[in-house]
């Protein structure tokens, strides 16, 4: 086995040529990326070591039409799909709402292909983040999404990035590029799941998110992985004036998964909710790290991420907020509450506040706490046993999060998913789902 | 229906029930007053079988059962339920699907097969009706952001779907106005049978002008101190409890 740098680089594809001086100059920068370790502050609780595997790339597998609809729930949305980071066609719609261009970086022509170098990379950290610079230097295909300004696109967009194979180890690099041009309005479901198959698959996805004055992008983030499927992952959103950014996570646990989700206000007047679940148990883990940058005034953001972490699960939730000097007038609130439903899960939750300017509303609240005694009690003295009670009072508590996703048919069919995350017998959520 | 004898509990180390006796016959309609904290919802917890609720000595026997022996759900599924003083908000969970699974859990028990959906949902909103709440309340979080008279009605629209066998109501008239205390009233004298019992707990003797009590109690210092028919709350009402304070003592 090579060093990990190596390795983890080895599942690279072919790339069309415009795309390989930006390649090549980010394969310069990982060979001296320092990989994270325990000691690095934003790695402390998540260790990398599950990557330390012989990575091969990814292979196309063909897949059929009705295992991908067991996975995907059908929210009368526009699909398209990639098994591996290759695109499956078959499994894809190929109709598009008018205002909304969509191409793969391997499809797209000239000017599509200038707009793309244009932008690629422009939401991300000016000083770099390590599987960003991993993505970039290992990336083969992506996809690019521009909504036209003032579009609004009532349809939504469900990308499914699905793992399957069976043999060697593999990597995945999806990459998202989205401009939503100025009033315009879209909805963006990606998927991450894994389809079968044995082979452990370690995913790197980054997308950027970019909000024209206006814009509103309403981005759901489902990472449905678990077990041997590896997933760390970047959103970067930058939003501009106006713009309202409606991000929602759901995170299942896997034996590594990672979220960096950052949004730059950078705008007046810009506007972010993010909500998140987490739902970890057996052995898994999930690390989510939010950072709202508030870079000028008048921006608002509300956070709410809740987690039910169960038997020796581990979660990690860090929500930075950062209020730069010249940000006055900013409002910004986050809420993270955890509940313990075993003696050895556990989770570390820190808000980390920055805040340079004086005249700001900020508000912040982390919370880990067991089931409560007394709502349980309250369900069994109507006769619910304490087991459903106890899967019902979970439930509850992340369904209220699920309840602020804006798109109905993905909280219906997200509910039944919730449900048996705590419920080990189906007859126990019957009353839920 | 209920024999309650001798019964101590105590609550955090402190003992709160100490030697109270009751007795409620099949179909009547106890009415329990008496002064704030002096044990009317420390009994009613204990009858529900709520953790912390030690009890220290005494029996309490149900329909023939020591119902102390029994779990807190196997009470409910017998048939008592205790309409709360303070009912629980849960948010996340719909006020329906918490009926459906209290309903379901209760017929269960009695070996009656599980409503179909388009059946419990006639009978929630016949319940509604009667409870004088709006369906939306149904979609709701269970008493999440109810006000105070909303929450004592939809403990009324649980028991209305429960029917139990033994109906405690711990003040379910406190804070209701007067339509809402004659919903109330008007909900329990509808479940009134022969086999039915209610204890009502109350300060106010208005709430029993619309129910009749076959007997009033006086819960003071953690005993029944003074037992009578319903011309005893009117006593209260007029006197209050100054008079009793030898036997609180
Ligand atoms: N968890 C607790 N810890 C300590 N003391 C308690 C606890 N619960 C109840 N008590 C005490 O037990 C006593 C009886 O309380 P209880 O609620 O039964 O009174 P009550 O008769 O229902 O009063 P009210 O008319 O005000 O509702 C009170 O002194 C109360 O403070
Ligand atoms: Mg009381």
């Amino acid at each position: 086995m090579g060093s990990m740098h190596e390795t983890l680089a080895a599942g690279a594809a072919a790339a069309p040529a415009w795309l390989t001086p930006a390649r090549d100059a980010a394969r310069q920068a990982w060979k001296t990326t320092p990989l994270p370790t325990r000691k690095t502050e934003q790695w402390k609780y998540t260790s990398i070591a599950p990557l330390e595997q012989d990575f091969g790339p990814g292979q196309p597998v063909a897949l059929d039409r009705a295992a991908v609809d067991g996975l995907l729930p059908d929210i009368g949305a526009l699909r398209l799909v990639f098994v591996n980071g290759h695109f499956a066609p078959a499994l894809s719609s190929d109709k598009l709402p008018e205002g909304l261009e969509l191409v793969r970086f391997a499809e797209a022509d000239d000017s599509q292909a200038a707009r793309i170098r244009e932008h690629l990379g422009s939401a991300l950290p000016a000083g770099g983040h390590p599987f960003a610079t991993l993505n970039g230097a290992a990336l083969g295909d992506g996809l690019f999404l521009a909504v036209a300004p003032g579009a609004s696109i009532h349809e939504p967009l469900q990308l499914a990035w699905l793992t399957a194979g069976d043999g060697e180890p593999f990597t995945v690099t999806p990459r998202l590029l989205l401009l939503a041009g100025e009033n315009s309005c879209l909805s963006v479901v990606e998927h991450f799941a894994d389809a079968g198959g044995s082979a452990p698959s370690f995913s790197n996805a980054v997308t950027e998110l970019l909000l024209a004055p206006g814009a509103t992008v309403n981005h759901y983030r489902l990472n449905l992985e678990q077990g041997h499927a590896l997933h760390i992952g970047g959103v970067h959103a930058r939003l501009d004036r106006d713009a309202t950014l409606n991000s929602f996570c759901l995170g299942l646990g896997a034996d590594l998964k990672r979220l960096d989700l950052v949004v730059n206000l950078a705008g007046p007047g810009a506007h972010a909710e993010l909500d998140g679940i987490y739902l970890p148990r057996g052995d898994e883990h999930v690390d989510y790290h939010t950072c709202l940058e508030h870079a000028v005034p008048h921006c608002t953001s509300l956070e709410t991420f809740r987690g039910v972490i169960g038997d020796r699960a581990r979660a990690v939730f860090n929500g930075r907020i950062h209020i730069h000097p010249q940000a006055q007038k900013t409002r910004a609130e986050l809420s993270n509450k955890n509940l313990l439903t075993s003696a050895d899960a556990e989770v570390n939750s820190k808000p980390e506040l920055e805040i340079y300017a004086d005249d700001v509303q900020c508000a912040h609240g982390a919370t880990v706490a067991q089931l409560d005694t007394l709502a349980l009690h309250y369900l069994r003295s109507r006769g619910v046993s304490r087991a459903e009670a106890e899967v019902m009072l979970s439930f509850g508590f992340v369904n209220e999060v699920l309840e602020s996703a804006r798109l109905e048919p993905l909280r219906d069919a997200l509910r039944p998913l919730l449900a048996s995350r705590f419920a080990r017998d189906p007859s126990l959520m019957r009353h839920l789902a | 229906m209920l024999t309650i004898d001798n019964l101590h509990a105590r609550v955090e180390g402190k003992d709160i029930l100490k030697g109270l006796s009751l007795t409620i016959p099949p179909g009547e309609v106890h009415a329990i007053m008496g002064p704030n904290g002096s044990g009317k919802s420390t009994l009613g917890h204990v009858l529900a079988g709520r953790p912390g609720y030690e009890v220290t000595a005494g029996t309490v026997t149900f329909d023939g059962r020591d119902l102390l022996a029994m779990d807190t759900e196997e009470r409910a599924r017998a048939g008592v339920f205790l309409a709360f003083q303070y009912p629980v908000e849960i948010p996340g969970v719909s006020n329906m699907e918490f009926l459906k699974a209290s309903v379901d859990a209760v017929r269960e028990h009695r070996g009656e097969e599980s409503l179909d959906a388009v059946t419990f949902m006639k009978k929630a909103r016949a319940a509604c009706k009667t409870a004088n709440l709006d369906q939306t309340f149904l979609k709701r979080g269970v008493n999440e952001g109810f006000s105070g008279g909303e929450k004592k009605r939809n403990e009324l629209l649980q028991m209305l779907l429960l029917e139990p066998t033994l109906g405690i109501l711990d003040e379910t008239d406190s804070g209701l106005d007067i339509d809402a205390l004659q919903v109330v009233a008007e909900g329990v004298n509808s479940m009134r049978g022969a086999d039915r019992s209610f204890i009502l707990v109350t300060h106010y003797q208005r709430l029993l002008d619309y129910i009749q009590p076959d007997r009033v109690h006086v819960l003071a210092g953690g005993r029944i101190v003074r037992s009578g028919d319903a011309s005893l709350a009117l006593h209260l009402e007029d006197k209050g409890y100054a008079w009793l304070d030898d036997e609180v003592a």
